[in-house]
């Protein structure tokens, strides 16, 4: 260390109640500089955040020193941390959507930081806001102070949140996982602003990510944190190079993970045919009488999948994939154009033939709202049984339950155990034997994987990928993240508003893309440096 | 925003005309013809035939329905059966009791209920807090009929703080008025008061857990500011639904305790007008309260838009 | 970070608010078999006495025990109460869950259209309108409140089936080929059914309360039938000489009452999800 670090932790440890949640954490950022801190769920590298905040939960007990400029901030009273808070440390949180007061015009959330410190009035604290917004490019002449947080985009509020946190040119800034609510170009615009104000006002940034590759792009140096602990840390250079630790390669190995496959060998067997399929959504009726208005989400959609193939599905939030993912499973109607699966037409409600619906199952990405919590695990994948025409006697039906369970990697005594004993990775597991106990030729993953932490990940991709060999499965795998969906998958469709602006085979359309939207969200991809 | 309150406007005149249309079957289905039942077993055809004429029953009973609906809009409810006069001034006379009263319960109710909510809720599991919540418990248990007997006795009888019952008329200056409607209206309140602390502390708590809360204090506002700035103005959303179902309650609950005090209310009219099958009377006051009803609840909703500025839009 | 006294504590309203409402019912089941003194009896020479050994709560302008009238009235005010919740489910939860099963259709629009209409009339002004046409009885309490508590259960079973179905797992229902009617009562109605018990209590409590309040104007159940309500009204132009006529009906209800409102906030915090959440 030449200088004195902006920001120097020592020791850090915190127990909340009986519970200890981080042993020793040491690190330091230096003004201008990034520090990422990288870590799965579970490894307190948000409560790392919060201690520097002083923002913890009743019942927290804190020790070591934060000291910043070589004041130890656990020594500050609460309210000479509320002169800091906001005046010297700004912080940025994950979800934008819910980080802004609903009732006020966001031109005043942003000049309350500045009239929480200064002496400015009203409107002195206004002007400034305005000089702020257009900092963070949201320019007030486009966007005007007098709106209302429900009137932006999920990009734009995180603007104005940290619009708010650097108000005040704070000397450091704490962005906990900023952008993993957001779009993939929408996380680039963001990552890079954030990066062009830590230079301009030669703040430090702590960036706090589960993101390998969103640290390697902008950190300096990097912490990765595990159950509480710093296990490595370093420049970003030295630690990807070195990866001294077996968790730190685990960790990258599975950032990029891609599961061996076998390719397809048919190419003209085709398994689902969508034609010019559109979907209409009738808006809400604003009155008894008016008519409803229609919002188009899906517009002439058109592509198939042939057997034992994976097709990727990647778009924006609002694109319309979850749309046509009801469409395609027949829960919505389609107003315009055809879906065939395996010769056999797929219509929403009732009509559709058993024998059809049964070939087709879907794995959705929470894996704590995909299961009704009342049931236990060996009724809750027998729920597709119902549609298996011969009536199967109890001692086929719980040994077919069983045999499913294991396919999927879990115990037979599983059955008999309600969802909440299971952890997210082995939810989606069971989620996936509900999927494949009726045989079903095709399995749509609609962000089946995007929940779970790079590790889980990496087993569930495996799975899948053994599963789509044993039995000839096709996925349709829906996904926002693109490294994924290039690692997994044989073709690739784009989508955005509605529309397939672009498909063809992944690794072409990743290394050639045509459409200048594509184009965009390609570049928009963060990536992990390199490494051997 | 003129827009949200002329949208809903239309709403309220749609639920006011089913509600009336559904008044005015519910009292067309009793049996008997208010004309016989008035002059009694041994009336003249030729006189039962004029009061019939008097009363405009001898049109068919669509026109009646709506000679009524339309005496109603010019402020005419019709002439009384059992009194042979107008009802609409019997109504106003009696509507200045009733209304002051409500309202007098839903300020005393707001005005107690909204310190103990904030109370309970900024020092939560402290002795503050257990005595709100305790009291609300029981203050929620209490009929509001039987608790102004019981002030009653205390008050009135037992230290003649109050007259016990009657009302000497607002003539008599502002304050005489409001004096007799005291205990009435501290007998309404209390137990409303009780439910609506503890909407308040609990909606409070339920904002106060907020992620916009947590951006507050990370900008450097202290626990307090936080509080009155962010939180108190977001959880007042539910609180208002709860003080427009109130007023309901309170209107009615009026009608009742009336019977106590002795007030010549709303209250009062309808129950006389019941046992004397004074039907025309009865149709009129209970369009009233529902008017009074579905009106609170139009307010209500402009309320909603004017705290939450995502409602304006739709 | 919970808000609530510790579960020990939460334990022991919840089990003192289940003793009260056990007391009550316990009164009114063993009203129909045994009561200290018949209360249709009418002995005039024992009237307005005060509490004693004999007559626990005294007894009223006729002579009758009041601990006794106080053991059928309970009998009339569960009745009323549980009839009326019952009704309520019984129409409120198949709307609400029929109108949540297509939402925005015209049958959602107008299922909800009827239900703001219902909720401008109040329980009173329900009870006003079938007094004046069939006459004031026990079912004319009973059917009042019954009708304003429909839109209560329809509202709560709407609101909360509509959340349901955007979980994904009855999206995987519907994929696993199930109807909305079958998914509604195998998968929506087990997941509302403990918000519905705790409402039911709050119902049930107000019930309590209005059924009290209807007798007490006499547009409840009629003499000779005792009610707690019609005690307190018979009772209002003696409480000077006579308090005990007024204290103990007025205190049955506060109990039962507050025995109800202690059971269902132990019953909301132990089925609430954020509590149990924890366990996970």
């Amino acid at each position: 260390m030449t200088s004195r670090s902006l920001l120097q932790i020592d020791g850090l440890r915190l127990s909340i109640g009986e519970q200890p949640i981080l042993h020793n954490i040491s690190c330091s950022v230096d003004a201008g500089k990034v520090l990422g801190i990288i870590g799965e769920s579970g490894s307190g590298k948000s409560m790392t955040a919060y201690s520097i905040m002083r923002l913890l939960p009743q019942g927290a007990v804190v020790s070591g020193s934060i000291g910043i400029d070589g004041d130890n901030l656990l020594d500050k009273s609460e309210a000479q941390m509320c002169e800091v808070r906001g005046d010297d440390i700004g912080m940025v949180f994950q979800e934008p959507m819910t980080a802004l007061n609903p009732v006020l015009t966001i031109g005043d959330q942003v000049a309350e930081t500045i009239r929480i410190h200064t002496s400015a009035g009203r409107r002195e604290a206004l002007s400034v806001a305005h000089r702020v917004l257009e900092r963070v490019e949201l320019p007030p002449g486009k966007y005007p102070l007098s709106r209302y947080p429900h009137e932006l985009s999920g990009g734009q509020r995180q603007r104005v949140v940290i619009a708010m946190a650097i108000a005040l040119k704070p000397r450091l800034l704490i962005a906990d996982e900023p952008t993993t609510a957001l779009d993939v170009t929408t996380q680039a615009q963001i990552l890079s602003l954030l990066k062009k104000l830590v230079q301009e006002d030669d703040m430090g940034l702590i960036l706090i990510s589960h993101d390998l590759a969103v640290v390697a792009d902008i950190a300096d140096d990097i912490v990765i944190m595990r159950e509480g602990v710093v296990v490595e840390s370093g420049t970003v250079r030295s630690v990807f190079a070195q990866q001294t630790h077996a968790y730190t390669r685990q960790l990258f190995k599975a950032s990029s993970y891609q599961p061996e496959r076998s390719t397809i060998t048919n190419v003209d067997d085709n398994l689902l045919v969508v034609d010019n399929v559109s979907r209409d959504y009738r808006l809400p009726r604003t009155s008894f009488f008016s008519k409803p208005g229609y919002f188009r989400a899906v517009d002439r959609v058109s592509f198939t999948i042939r057997r034992g193939e994976n097709l990727g599905l990647v778009g924006e939030s609002g694109c319309g994939k979850s749309t046509l993912t009801r469409v395609i499973l027949g829960l919505d109607p389609c107003q315009q154009g055809s879906i065939v699966l395996d010769g056999e037409p797929v219509v929403a409600g009732q009509a559709m033939l058993r024998d059809t619906r049964k070939k087709m199952q879907v794995v959705f990405q929470d894996p704590y709202a995909s299961f009704n919590p009342r049931h236990k695990v060996g009724r809750l994948i027998a729920e597709p049984l119902h549609l298996v025409d011969q009536s199967l006697n109890t001692k086929d039906r719980a040994e077919l339950i069983v045999n499913t369970l294991l396919s999927v990697g879990l115990e037979a005594s599983d059955a008999e155990k309600f969802i909440h004993q299971f952890s997210g990775g082995q939810r989606q597991r069971i989620a996936i034997a509900r999927a494949l106990i009726t045989r079903p030729a095709l399995i749509i993953l609609d962000e089946a994987v995007s929940a779970l932490d790079v590790s889980i990940r990496a087993q569930i991709l495996d799975l899948l990928s053994d599963l789509s060999s044993a039995h000839t499965l096709s996925y349709l795998f829906i996904s926002h993240d693109l490294s994924v969906v290039r690692s997994v998958t044989d073709r690739v469709l784009v989508m955005k508003d509605g529309k397939i602006v672009e498909q063809g085979e992944t690794e072409a359309v990743f290394t050639r893309p045509s459409h200048p939207y594509t184009k965009r969200l390609i570049a928009a991809i963060p990536e992990l440096p390199v490494t051997d | 925003m003129l827009r949200f309150a002329l949208r809903r406007l239309l709403s309220l005149a749609l639920t006011l005309v089913a509600a009336s249309l559904i008044i005015f079957v519910a009292i067309e289905i009793v049996p008997g013809d208010p004309a016989s039942y008035m002059l009694g077993l041994n009336a003249q055809p030729e006189t039962v035939a004029a009061l019939r004429e008097e009363l405009g029953l001898n049109v068919s009973k669509p026109q009646r329905y709506f000679n009524w609906v339309g005496g109603m809009l010019r402020g005419d409810f019709g002439t009384s059966y059992t009194y042979r006069t107008e009802v609409t001034p019997m109504i106003a006379d009696r509507l200045l009791i009733s209304l002051p009263l409500a309202l007098y319960a839903l300020l005393l109710s707001t005005l107690i209920a909204f310190p103990a909510g904030v109370i309970a809720a900024t020092r939560r599991g402290s002795g503050a807090d257990l005595a709100v919540m305790g009291s609300t418990q029981i203050g929620i248990a209490l009929p509001n009929f039987w608790f102004a007997m019981l002030l009653v006795s205390l008050f009135a009888i037992k230290l003649r703080w109050f007259a016990s019952g009657g009302f000497p008329g607002w003539d008599t200056g502002l304050f005489a008025g409001l004096k007799a409607l005291t205990l009435p209206a501290i007998a309404l309140a209390l137990p409303q008061a009780s439910i609506l602390a503890r909407v308040m502390r609990s909606s409070l708590l339920d904002t106060l857990g907020e992620d916009f809360i947590r951006t507050a204090r990370a900008k450097g506002l202290t626990a307090r500011q936080a509080l009155w700035r962010h939180a108190l103005r977001n959880a007042l959303i539910p609180v208002l639904t709860i003080i427009g179902l109130q007023f309901s309650f309170l209107l009615a609950g009026a009608v009742i305790i009336e019977n106590i005090f002795y007030l010549p209310g709303l209250g009062r009219l309808i129950f006389q007008s019941l046992t004397q099958r004074d039907l025309i009377v009865v149709e009129s006051v209970v369009m009233l309260l529902v008017f009074a009803v579905v009106l609170v609840t139009f307010l209500v909703d402009v309320a909603y838009a004017i705290v939450d500025p995502r409602l304006r839009r739709k | 970070m919970s808000a609530r006294p510790s579960g020990v504590m939460r334990y022991r309203h919840m089990i003192t608010g289940g003793l009260l409402v056990l007391t009550a019912i316990v009164a009114a089941v063993v009203s129909f078999y045994w009561t200290p003194f018949d209360v249709t009896q009418l002995d005039i020479a024992n009237k307005l006495k005060k509490p004693s050994a004999e007559h626990w709560f005294g007894t009223d302008h006729f002579g009758r025990d009041i601990f006794s009238m106080i053991m059928v009235g309970a009998r009339t005010s569960i009745s009323v109460a549980i009839v009326a919740v019952g009704i309520g489910m019984a129409f409120g939860v198949p709307l609400g869950l029929a109108a949540a099963s297509r939402r925005d259709s015209l049958l959602d629009e107008t299922l909800m259209r009827i239900n703001d209409l219902i909720f401008a009339f109040p329980a009173l002004v329900i009870a006003i309108l079938i007094t004046a046409v069939y006459g004031a009885s026990a079912i004319n309490a009973i059917i009042a409140i019954g009708i304003f508590n429909i839109p209560v259960f329809a509202r709560l079973t709407r609101g909360a089936a509509l959340s349901l179905w955007e979980r994904d797992f009855i999206l995987a229902a519907r994929v696993a080929g199930k109807s909305k009617f079958r998914i509604s009562f195998e998968h929506i109605l087990p997941n509302v059914l403990n918000l519905l018990i705790v409402q039911g209590t709050i119902q049930f409590s107000l019930g309590i309360l209005a059924e009290a309040a209807l007798s007490f104007v006499g547009l409840g159940a009629q003499p000779p039938l005792p009610s707690w309500g019609r005690m307190l009204s018979d009772s209002q132009t003696m409480i000077s000489f006579a308090p005990h006529l007024a204290i103990f009906p007025g205190l049955a209800i506060v109990l039962t009452v507050l025995g109800l409102n202690l059971f269902g906030d132990g019953l909301r915090d132990y089925f609430d999800p954020r509590i149990r959440r924890d366990s996970r």
